[in-house]
């Protein structure tokens, strides 16, 4: 069964960040926490919640339905796979995306999507996050 | 920066309101935090000028692991002190290294003064010089506010800015960072009020790409493991620093009223377990720390009668405590909460707060000031008048507030009560009274600090305390910290981060350091440090210890004033020697 990434527990979250500096470098090869597909930050200045940014795996996904190159294409389980190669970098996907969960690597030309890969998950000290397994 | 084998230094000139960026192969041998911030302030600095002076300049630097390895969460801002005249250095956690680090920079240095009040905005695209005059007054919290509320970049950015105290130059302001995170110490709030410069914001998007992912995520994952699975960091994310309240208090070493007592009869009611029961709401971290010490009280105070009540949050640590709790003879969790929230909106270091309230107290009952100087009843436990105390220190309401904001070492030239102001070197007393190490310690340590060289750990280990033991104790440690303080991992992760692991992080993002390489920095950072405060006149001759801290029993009972100063006489020997031979080889 496929698998799909949760940010259920963010009331448990530290804001340390870990998930995003791994996505960064395993996912995009890179220090930079600004290429990770899932994105925490606060509601508000640190005084409030950490709320996580992240692709919530729709079953009928809107960035592949804008995509005008089908360099998006559904992914088993929900959300999409990005085919890096058909990407015009159009960010037609950017703004389809009503939750904003997927921005733009400008160094590379592409959006940066997840990959529901769970890397993530691994690394969260607290278990804010995890990983749901959902029928096809 | 990582990737290369230089370091690139963003100048800021506030005067003309430009910047400038040099990529320094000759910083690479020093690493980054603490030995690049050390040696761009030998650089920049001015010998025989005012601290704040506008051209004095104010440096933060990041290392080559800075957020990219657990812990290593350190920014380190270094200046001329205007607390104590001389090397003056600060360290702050929160999200500042990871900004700067995706802004692109290792290190910036700040010199001028803007002709009004200024916030920067730092990003890896653009430095910009923006108009502050509508935030000069506001605290801490509405600062930052306005601030997030202006700029971009939610989660990717870091705010620091002073409140009224750092606006009116008092000379232990310190420099918010994030909400709950601080550069505390030694008045680098008055350098950037000095500056006219409120606030900085900074944070970016520079591309960092990972040479050899596969050994950098295998070593990160290692220490992470270590960081998380292992018993190395337990302490921190428990009760936090604030277990040290029982602790030091069963061993006679909690200062309490101004230290007239080693021991508090309040203790229990103000502890870490206390704190965790009765007020902790949450706990968060730095960026890159997956520990989680940043510990998060709320309390609620009653403004209206009829169940009327607000509740604030606050971040609360040992030495808090300390100053604000134990020190002052506050008995209740609330009320140090409470105390606390006013220390951190008007931008205050705390420790110096609490200690300079304590000499206040004990010099009103004295009879060295009076009612019409403090205009409050100063009186240990009496929490609203120490409230009304601290906002009249930030706002120097007065020649005796005027007075005490430049410090007690200022205060007691004018009033006296030399005996019990306690102080180390120039420089408020940390919260532990364990003993010689702790005493010498903070004294001779480079920004003296308890930090520096963790005397008290000394004092609480030794089965016997033995006088070369000490010495050695307090230079090794140093240099060690050095090391530590250069890549900017927080001092909390030190038993994760021993030699044989830093070596491991450090190659495995492709810097091939040896040991003796870190030794040769450790060396290098501990003489500059020395050789700027011997430029700025910093001298230990004659120097002479308070009074106080020879009648209040410590873990090893009364210290002896002889024995101290013979240790003091026996550390400058052997630092001056070991200091000769490094300037020769130089």
């Amino acid at each position: 069964m496929p698998k799909v990434l949760r940010a259920d527990n963010m009331n448990k979250c530290l804001g340390c960040f870990t998930c995003m500096l791994t996505c960064a470098a395993v996912n995009h090869n890179n220090h930079n926490l600004a290429k990770s597909s899932i994105k925490v930050k606060t509601r508000g200045g640190l005084q409030s919640k950490f709320a996580a940014t992240i692709c919530v795996a729709c079953k009928e996904p809107a960035c592949a339905e804008a995509c005008p190159t089908n360099a998006l294409v559904k992914r088993p389980g929900g959300g999409v796979k990005l085919i890096e190669e058909k990407c015009i970098a159009c960010e037609k996907c950017v703004s389809a995306c009503i939750v904003g969960a997927i921005h733009m690597d400008y160094d590379r030309k592409i959006p940066i999507v997840c990959k529901h890969c769970g890397a993530c998950v691994r690394m969260c000290p607290h278990n804010c996050l995890s990983m749901e397994e959902v029928s096809e | 920066m990582i990737g290369t084998e230089f370091i690139r230094v963003l100048y800021i000139d506030l005067t003309n309101k430009k910047a400038d960026i040099q990529e320094r192969k000759d910083l690479y041998k020093y690493l980054g935090g603490a030995g690049i911030a050390v040696k761009l302030l030998e650089e920049n600095m001015k010998k025989g000028v005012d601290p704040l002076h506008e051209s004095q300049p104010l440096i933060i630097s990041i290392g080559p692991l800075s957020t990219i390895f657990p812990v290593v969460t350190k920014a380190v801002a270094t200046f001329i002190s205007p607390h104590t005249g001389e090397y003056g250095e600060s360290h702050a956690g929160g999200r500042l290294a990871m900004a700067i680090r995706n802004a692109g920079y290792d290190a910036i240095v700040i010199t001028g003064r803007a002709k009004k009040p200024t916030y920067l905005v730092i990003t890896d695209k653009n430095i910009e010089f923006k108009d502050a005059r509508a935030m000069w007054g506001l605290d801490i919290e509405e600062t930052g506010r306005v601030i997030r509320e202006r700029e971009p970049g939610p989660g990717k950015r870091s705010i620091i800015r002073i409140g009224r105290a750092g606006e009116n130059l008092v000379t232990y302001s310190c420099v918010n960072v994030d909400t709950y995170r601080h550069f505390g110490r030694l008045g680098i709030g008055a350098v950037l009020g000095s500056k006219n410069l409120k606030a900085i914001m900074i944070m970016g998007e520079e591309n960092l790409p990972i040479a050899n992912l596969k050994e950098y995520f295998k070593t990160y994952q290692e220490i992470y493991k270590k960081v998380t699975q292992t018993d190395a960091m337990a302490k921190y994310h428990e009760l936090g620093t604030p277990m040290n309240i029982k602790v030091l208090n069963s061993i006679s070493s909690l200062p309490t009223k101004n230290l007239l007592q080693s021991t508090f009869e309040h203790a229990d009611d103000i502890s870490g377990e206390t704190f965790a029961e009765k007020n902790l709401v949450r706990k968060v971290s730095c960026v890159g720390c997956p520990i989680g010490c940043i510990h998060i009280g709320q309390f609620r105070r009653e403004f209206d009668k009829g169940y009327e009540y607000e509740s604030i949050s606050v971040s609360y640590d040992h030495e808090l405590i300390y100053a604000l709790g134990s020190l002052l003879g506050v008995k209740t969790t609330d009320e140090v909460l409470q105390i606390i929230e006013e220390v951190e909106l008007v931008g205050l270091d705390a420790i110096s707060t609490g200690v300079v309230l304590a000499w206040a107290t004990e010099a009103l009952k004295k009879g060295l000031i009076s009612r019409e100087d403090t205009l409050a009843d100063l009186e240990f436990g009496n929490t609203m008048e120490y409230i009304k105390a601290i906002d009249n220190i930030a706002d120097r309401v007065n020649e005796f507030y005027y007075t005490i904001g430049n410090g007690l070492k200022e205060a007691v030239k004018k009033y006296g009560g030399e005996e019990f102001a306690l102080l180390y070197g120039g420089n408020e007393m940390a919260g532990y009274h364990t003993g010689y190490a702790f005493a010498l310690g903070q004294t001779v340590g480079a920004r003296h600090s308890h930090l520096d060289n963790a005397g008290y750990s000394y004092d609480q280990s030794a089965k016997e305390i033995k006088d070369e033991e000490i010495i050695d104790y307090v230079i090794n440690e140093e240099k060690e910290r050095a090391i530590l303080t250069s890549l900017c991992i927080c001092l909390f992760a030190r038993k994760v981060y021993d030699r044989p692991t830093i070596l491991k992080a450090l190659n495995s993002i492709g810097i091939n350091w040896t040991d003796q390489d870190l030794i040769r920095l450790a060396n290098d950072v501990f003489f500059t440090k020395l050789k700027i405060k011997k430029e700025l006149g910093y001298s230990l001759e004659n120097y002479k210890f308070p009074k106080r801290i020879f009648e209040t029993p410590t873990l090893w009972g009364k210290m002896d004033e002889e024995r101290l100063n013979r240790l003091l006489k026996m550390y400058i020997e052997r630092v001056e020697k070991e200091y000769e031979n490094w300037s020769r080889g130089k």
